[in-house]
């Protein structure tokens, strides 16, 4: 109980804290926009532990963070398998191959406008729909392994990014459009020069988006039928029984791998696209 | 208008390259049943055609594929199979069923308007509660700069995270202490509306520019005036936008949701038939998600429309 009533000071405390430092004398600080989600992160991870070891839940409900830390670490070796099967494999292959097409195919459809007056309202449309229900079809169709979780993944990545780049490709102004024409260029180099460069804050839009979806494609995919390794494998069967510290780990390992991916086309993307006002406003 | 002429040759090209995958993905089983029949097949012996490549078969095999888009339990059944089993799932066993409505006064577990309204319900419980409470927490985070720094970046980040990696252990968890049927699938999907409803919400509440904050200082604008009179109104374009993602997005959820826990919905009815190779059950409950997040989304976009023409945002 005490421990309960601890959880609650150390959250006011902390609220008081992050008050202070976001309208005190250090607001305008660098550092102040990165300590206080980290202190607001921090006081949820304490209160957490505080209240499950306080009231005493038992671990089969919540188990608290410092269970979930040890078992991580613990098992490393197992989610370090379990991740290069659903994300190296699965998730980052059908995302290569799911981009790609969709890339290509948009630079296709852009050429003639009766395609893309034809495709784009169905790529919308299927953007929209609950494309993990493939799942079942292509764990039939491919097998158990990582193929069908990589097929689930390039559906699910495909129209988004076909979407986002036959919009990005639409992006230039008649003017620059002009002056192409007076240079004598053809059409591949005004795509080249012109048009492609263009579409890029589309094209890392539609690639930071599909980031998540092939995350997500990978790991439910996984729920209709694995190899017996996977993080959805790992997660269905721990959860089985009831080891649910074992579930926690996989998901903060999901959550890490979703950020860094996330991360990393973001980064891509300032490197690539530096001329674009909303980079270079941030310099 | 238009679009219509394109759309139509793009559904029709992608109807016939499905009839046309038919044979070469249902090619094993049409010759093993024509071989049945008494039909003549090129590798006599199914041993041999086990390990032969599908396009060869077909090519070796013309003649005998007439069975390709009737087959029972195909690798892939064609539309017209799976329109079939759309209409015997939901009219036929409703209507002339022992189980259905007219004969038995309440809706067949075997027909997809059963399961499907199982999903809807828990998909429409799930978004409202998500959606108001992203709504909430972003007049939040606009009107506190402490709540805006603390909580913003983690809602920013927990959307690169594959929240659906939770739902197996929310459904179990829950079913431990006492909770089950539709609340658990709609604590999922109300999770995967949230976030999406917050961010674009924030975004829209911070939508109007410094001219027009400052007009309503001149006017001696109270804080809640500002809200009511202000950032509301043009917050509301945002809130649509970020309510289609967020209700396709539950759609999901309670989908993914009724997987661990067998009692009914579209997820279960996926599962399922995926346990007893029943393709045709797993298309049609397929057809039967896409057209209810057609449907959610077009509803979002309807009410959405009529809101804009009604506060004069849209001519």
């Amino acid at each position: 109980m005490i421990l309960v009533v601890l959880a609650f000071v150390f959250w006011i405390a902390a609220w008081g804290l992050n008050g202070y430092l976001a309208n005190g004398p250090f607001a305008k600080q660098p550092w102040v926009s990165i300590a206080v989600p980290a202190i607001f992160g921090i006081t949820i991870l304490v209160c957490w532990e505080l209240i499950v070891r306080g009231a005493g839940v038992p671990a089969v409900i919540l188990p608290p963070p410092t269970q979930i830390a040890s078992t991580l670490v613990a098992n490393l070796d197992v989610i370090w398998g379990d991740f290069v099967q659903t994300f190296i494999k699965g998730a980052l292959s059908g995302y290569l191959i799911g981009c790609g097409a969709g890339f290509l195919l948009a630079i296709l459809v852009d050429r003639y406008q009766f395609l893309r007056k034809g495709l784009l309202p169905v790529g919308n449309f299927m953007a929209a729909l609950p494309i993990v229900g493939t799942a079942p079809i292509l764990v039939m169709w491919f097998g158990f392994d990582w193929q069908s979780k990589a097929a689930v993944v390039v559906i699910m990545v495909f129209f988004p990014m076909l979407v986002n780049t036959v919009a990005g490709l639409r992006d230039t102004t008649a003017m620059q459009r002009d002056l192409m024409r007076t240079y004598g260029a053809g059409y591949f180099q005004t795509l080249f020069k012109l048009r492609l460069p263009a579409a890029m804050p589309f094209i890392f839009n539609g690639l930071k988006i599909t980031t998540t979806l092939a995350l997500i494609g990978a790991i439910v995919a996984e729920f209709f039928g694995s190899p017996t390794r996977g993080m959805g494998f790992r997660i269905s069967t721990s959860v089985g029984q009831l080891a649910l510290d074992m579930v926690w780990a996989e998901i903060v390992a999901a959550a890490i791998a979703g950020s860094l991916f996330y991360g990393a086309v973001t980064f891509l993307e300032q490197r690539v696209t530096f001329w674009h006002p909303s980079q270079r406003a941030k310099q | 208008m238009k679009h219509l002429l394109p759309v139509l040759t793009v559904v029709i090209a992608l109807l016939a390259v499905w009839y046309i995958a038919c044979i070469p993905m249902n090619v094993k089983e049409v010759l093993t049943t024509a071989e049945r029949a008494g039909v003549p097949i090129d590798p006599p012996s199914a041993a041999e055609r086990r390990d032969m490549g599908h396009l060869a078969l077909v090519l070796r095999n013309t003649d005998a594929l007439g069975g390709s888009w009737s087959q029972d339990r195909a690798r892939l059944p064609s539309p017209h199979q799976i329109t079939a089993e759309l209409w015997k799932s939901t009219w036929e066993e409703e209507v002339n069923g022992r189980r259905g409505i007219v004969r038995s006064g309440s809706l067949s577990n075997r027909s997809l308007i059963y399961h499907g309204w199982i999903t809807l319900s828990a998909t429409f419980v799930g978004f409202l509660i998500g959606a108001g409470l992203g709504v909430l927490l972003a007049v939040g985070i606009v009107h506190s700069r402490v709540m805006d720094m603390s909580v913003m970046p983690w809602a920013i980040i927990s959307q690169t995270i594959p929240i659906v990696a939770l739902a197996p252990m929310i459904i179990v968890v829950l079913y431990s202490v006492g909770i089950n049927g539709l609340i658990p699938k709609a604590i999922i999907s109300a999770y995967l509306s949230f976030f999406p409803v917050v961010v674009g919400m924030v975004k829209g509440l911070r939508a109007p520019d410094h001219m027009q904050l400052d007009l309503l200082k001149t006017y001696n604008a109270t804080k809640s005036q500002t809200f009511w009179k202000l950032r509301l109104p043009s917050s509301v374009p945002y809130l649509f936008t970020s309510l289609k993602i967020g209700i396709a997005a539950s759609l999901v959820g309670a989908i993914v949701g009724e997987l661990p826990v067998q009692r009914g919905g579209l997820g279960a009815r996926m599962l399922g038939g995926s346990y007893y190779g029943q393709t045709e059950q797993i298309w049609a409950a397929l057809f039967v998600a896409a057209g209810m997040a057609a449907l959610l989304v077009w509803l979002i976009g309807w009410l959405e429309k009529r809101t804009l023409t009604r506060m004069g945002m849209l001519t």
